[in-house]
């Protein structure tokens, strides 16, 4: 009963958030409310009994993600651009009729499904008892969480760890060369020198 | 460089506690919440808390970018040598129960080793993240799509 009302509470919150960040058009209050979304998203983590899933949200989502949108804001203007009556008219249009499909859509595939900790539902049957059986017994690892992820599903980790990895490098080789921090050593000195010199000749002729 | 002495101050005071932290949700991964993912970020959490007060010159000095990239490739390394290891050891890749005397020893070191590469590439890659849309200079960006 309690989970319950503290669940209403959340999603509560979480829909008045929504309406807020919807109502704003000043872009720091967005991020700030977006990261107290991650915040309020890993408070339901926890009352689901998912905490290493709220731990990274909560790191993640209100931590991380709101400092990297703070970085970039500042190459943005504080305030989202107004559209125009018209468009503003036709795009709330087609966005009310995305949400009611899509929603809709949702709606009736959550009907079948099964209760949350129904212990009959397929996904309790498979291969989840002999994890939760194994984990603690034979492998003296209390934490099934860290089993399931780091030995008996290795390979997606090994996978998600490259696409991590992968991420970063990308973002590095098209950003890399135009930081301020980006190549402090004495070579891009030079490499800068020798490109400044054609691009202030350009521009003179 | 913010000159705000209480952020300068209170930054400095809390940037060991966070790493600590981050370290006891590394390696306490097996026992309670936590794991490489969310140890990575709370690690970059601190060096990136470091670079906000004190300029990203200053947390470029602490993490250089040669080291930054290199770490972050050798995270994955260390992923992948703990299955080729446990191949040199008789078992199939990524199998464990091979690296120790028994089976609950060999899960041990090779979660621990998988999530040590798992950390060191999160934190260095959102390390890299933040540098590069925080110190991002529009001006250069431009001067290097017009040459």
């Amino acid at each position: 009963m309690t989970g319950l009302m503290i669940d209403i509470l959340l999603m509560g919150l979480l829909v008045a958030i929504a309406m807020m960040v919807i109502r704003t058009h000043r872009l720091f209050a967005v991020v700030v409310l977006s990261g107290a979304y991650s915040l309020l998203c890993a408070a339901v983590f926890v009352n689901l009994d998912a905490v290493d899933v709220a731990f990274t949200e909560a790191a993640v989502g209100a931590g991380i993600s709101t400092v990297l949108f703070l970085s970039v804001m500042a190459y943005l203007p504080g305030e989202e651009r107004k559209p125009a009556l018209g468009h503003r008219v036709t795009n709330n249009l087609v966005a009310l009729l995305i949400c009611v499909v899509a929603g809709g859509l949702l709606i009736y595939a959550a009907m079948e499904l099964p209760r949350v900790g129904d212990p009959t539902s397929p996904v309790q049957m498979h291969v989840a008892p002999r994890y939760l059986a194994e984990s603690g017994e034979v492998l003296k690892i209390p934490n099934v969480v860290t089993t399931v992820l780091a030995s008996y599903r290795g390979f997606d980790t090994l996978g998600e760890t490259i696409v991590v990895f992968t991420a970063g490098l990308g973002v590095f080789l098209l950003l890399g060369g135009v930081t301020r921090t980006g190549r402090a050593s004495p070579l891009s000195k030079s490499e800068a020198a020798k490109k400044a010199k054609p691009t202030s000749k350009g521009a003179q002729s | 460089m913010n000159s705000n002495v209480i952020l300068r101050v209170t930054s400095k005071i809390l940037f060991a506690p966070i790493v600590l932290f981050g370290l006891y949700v590394q390696f306490h991964g097996d026992y309670g919440p936590g794991g490489g993912f969310q140890a990575g970020v709370i690690i970059a959490a601190a060096f990136i808390l470091h670079s906000l007060i004190f300029g990203l010159e200053a947390g470029r000095r602490l993490v250089p970018l040669r080291l930054n990239i290199i770490l972050m490739a050798f995270g994955v390394l260390i992923y992948g040598a703990v299955g080729v290891a446990s191949i040199y050891f008789g078992g199939l890749y990524l199998d464990y129960n091979v690296l120790g005397a028994d089976v609950a020893s060999g899960q041990h070191v090779g979660i621990i080793l998988v999530e040590f590469g798992v950390g060191l590439t999160v934190t260095t890659v959102m390390l890299v993240l933040f540098h590069a849309f925080a110190g991002f200079d529009p001006d250069r960006f431009n001067g290097g799509g017009n040459s």
